[in-house]
């Protein structure tokens, strides 16, 4: 086991971090001011992998493909608020749920019909199949490492949108206590919309992102689902900041689970029992470190509410 | 109402005759069919004790039809083939899961209660994703079906089909007993209004375990009956869309009502069977349809027909003022 290993999978960890932190910010600002439990978030994600795979397989410019995908998406999530997700502010969480699951279902044939339910071929940009030599010995993937860039980019834009701005101001209130901030005179519904539009196009250039490193395929949004519920939990509901810091924990640790732990067990167990109880231990690592962060703090680490 | 007295009854010996009746309308296949709706109707029943009547929001339940499944798998690849240990087996398994699982999910509200039932489905799902010794992701053939001894061939499908049904009634029976309860009434008290019972004194925590493993092992019981009626089983069954779509059933039936459970799975799943004949994009229709019964329909089918019950008046009382129809 390299440092160079070592570096390798913890840049892999923070990117997948990053696109986890890309979905769950959209999720944990919809839930967090509007109390709406979006199942459907996962859609608009693979939503944005299809459109950008197609464009780029189509027209060769991989940007081309993700502004393409952000457009789609963003069109689609606009009709689906107006008409649906409206709606379900105010009702129980469990009408969100089924309400949203049917948009999932709703969505996957959509998907297949139009591409087929076979897996799509989603490549990265020419351009970016080399690796690059970041440290000297450690050479990383090119396209990796703008996927991190990207991440990075658009966490930081996120975070001077929500904490140095107007906009962002309002939704922090929102986020807080929207009945006051409905007081105050802040139209709520409106900010509404605008995050639930600026979540479903970070969750397009998430699905766009990643297309080229997962499979595209029908039922990927329920996939990625579930980690980015997790990431929300564990950050507290409403909170960015909260989003950024469990999105990296969970990245890490799905990342140590899955390269690491196989490495600590060979020495001490026999070889089927390595890889049957490192796989189990892989998957489990981010449910385990959910329910260790709500064991000592109940609503996440920084809950935007009370 | 009378109706909801004779109805049940009235199913019960419809499903009862179904197999004999059966050839001569040419629906052999649809045997089959009936008695795996029946498996759901008894696992959407188990989840309905939940969420309706304990009114806990669970999204992990077909964790539990899972544990039930593999535990019978587990024990028939040791080599035991005898439906009296195997089915009881996945029973247990499942309330002793469901108790384990409750024991830390029960601790939190709401949303977070859906999140941590629904991460601990997930981590139940990837524990058997890494069973490889039972199949992993491509799942488990069943050898052969559990054995009933008593002179009943388990392998005839019509008996299967018996010994299903009157399982999945005893096990109503025993629910629908426990509804009317002491304990059911504490559950549907806690549901309704939960801080007012734990100061009138009711151990509310423990109340809500019981009901949450009880349910569990009606799951657990479902699990080792889907196995021994498909013969194979895959992680799959667990994956949280599968206890979303439970929970749909429930809805759809009408959470809280009685026969909710059953008449939902029974609606889904005939619904299901008839929008896949007709095309391979089955799940656009569905997808829609739930759309519209939370829009339209947010009580299922038993909110409906109150609906209608409740518009036209019961009866005329003595002086010609019209009776309140009692919902």
């Amino acid at each position: 086991m390299t440092p160079i290993l070592f570096i390798e999978q913890m840049l892999n960890g923070l990117g997948y971090g990053l696109m986890l932190f890309l979905l769950a910010a959209g999720l944990t600002l919809v839930f967090g001011i509007m109390d709406v439990m979006n199942l459907a978030h996962g859609s608009l994600f693979m939503g944005g992998a299809y459109v950008a795979a197609s464009v780029h397989t189509r027209t060769d410019s991989f940007v081309g493909a993700v502004l393409a995908a952000l457009v789609v998406v963003v069109l689609v999530a606009l009709v689906l608020e107006a008409l649906l997700v409206r709606r379900l502010y105010g009702r129980d969480h469990l009408a969100q749920v089924l309400a949203t699951f049917g948009i999932i279902l709703v969505a996957d044939d959509l998907v297949k019909m139009a591409w087929g339910p076979a897996p799509i071929m989603a490549s990265a940009p020419a351009a970016l199949s080399g690796a690059v030599e970041i440290l000297p010995g450690l050479p990383y993937p090119a396209y990796r490492l703008v996927i991190l860039v990207a991440g990075l980019a658009v966490a930081g834009g996120l975070y001077l949108l929500v904490n140095h701005t107007r906009v962002g101001m309002l939704v922090r209130a929102g986020a807080s206590n929207r009945a006051m901030a409905e007081f105050m005179g802040v139209r709520v519904g409106r900010i509404f919309s605008l995050v639930f539009l600026v979540g479903a196009a970070l969750a397009a250039l998430a699905g766009a992102l990643m297309g080229p490193l997962t499979a595209v395929q029908v039922g990927m949004g329920e996939e990625i689902l579930i980690p980015s519920l997790v990431v929300l939990v564990i950050g507290g509901i409403g909170s960015i900041r909260g989003a950024f810091v469990a999105a990296m924990l969970v990245g890490l640790v799905d990342t140590i689970g899955r390269a690491f732990v196989p490495l600590a067990l060979r020495p001490l167990l026999p070889p089927t029992l390595v890889s049957d109880l490192s796989a189990l231990i892989a998957g489990l690592a981010t449910y385990a470190l959910m329910a260790a962060v709500l064991a000592f703090k109940p609503t996440g680490l920084f809950p935007a509410r009370g | 109402m009378k109706l909801e007295r004779w109805l049940p009854w009235c199913a019960f010996a419809a499903l009862a005759v179904f197999p004999l009746l059966a050839p001569a309308l040419g629906l052999d296949f649809y045997v089959n069919f009936v008695r795996r709706a029946l498996i759901f109707a008894l696992a959407a029943a188990s989840l309905n004790f939940i969420l309706g009547f304990g009114g806990m929001a669970a999204l992990g339940h077909m964790g539990f039809v899972g544990v039930g499944a593999y535990t019978l798998v587990a024990l028939a690849d040791a080599g035991h083939a005898s439906a009296w240990l195997l089915w009881p087996a996945g029973a247990v398994a499942g309330g002793l899961v469901a108790a384990a699982i409750g024991s830390v999910a029960l601790r939190t509200r709401g949303v977070y209660f859906i999140m941590i039932t629904l991460a601990f489905a997930q981590m139940l799902y990837f524990a058997a994703v890494s069973l490889r010794a039972y199949g992993g992701d491509d799942g488990y053939n069943l050898m052969a079906r559990p054995t009933f001894g008593l002179g009943l061939d388990s392998t005839h499908e019509p008996t299967f089909y018996w010994v299903v049904l009157a399982l999945f009634g005893g096990v109503m029976a025993l629910l629908n007993r426990a509804t009317v309860s002491r304990f059911g009434h504490a559950l549907m008290g806690i549901r309704d209004n939960e801080v007012r019972m734990q100061a009138m004194g009711y151990p509310v925590f423990r109340l809500r375990l019981a009901d949450f493993a009880l349910a569990g092992a009606a799951a657990g019981l479902a699990g080792a009956l889907l196995v021994s009626h498909n013969s194979f089983v895959s992680p799959s069954v667990m994956h949280w869309t599968q206890s979303a779509t439970l929970v749909v059933m429930v809805v759809i039936g009408g959470v809280g009502r009685r026969w909710g459970g059953p008449v939902g799975a029974a609606v889904w799943i005939g619904l299901e069977e008839i929008a896949r004949q007709h095309t391979e994009y089955w799940h656009l229709p569905l997808g829609v349809l739930l759309v519209a019964i939370v829009f339209l329909a947010p009580r299922g089918i038993a909110g409906v027909l109150e609906r209608r019950r409740r518009a036209a008046p019961a009866a005329l009382a003595a002086d010609g003022r019209p009776v309140e129809a009692t919902p």
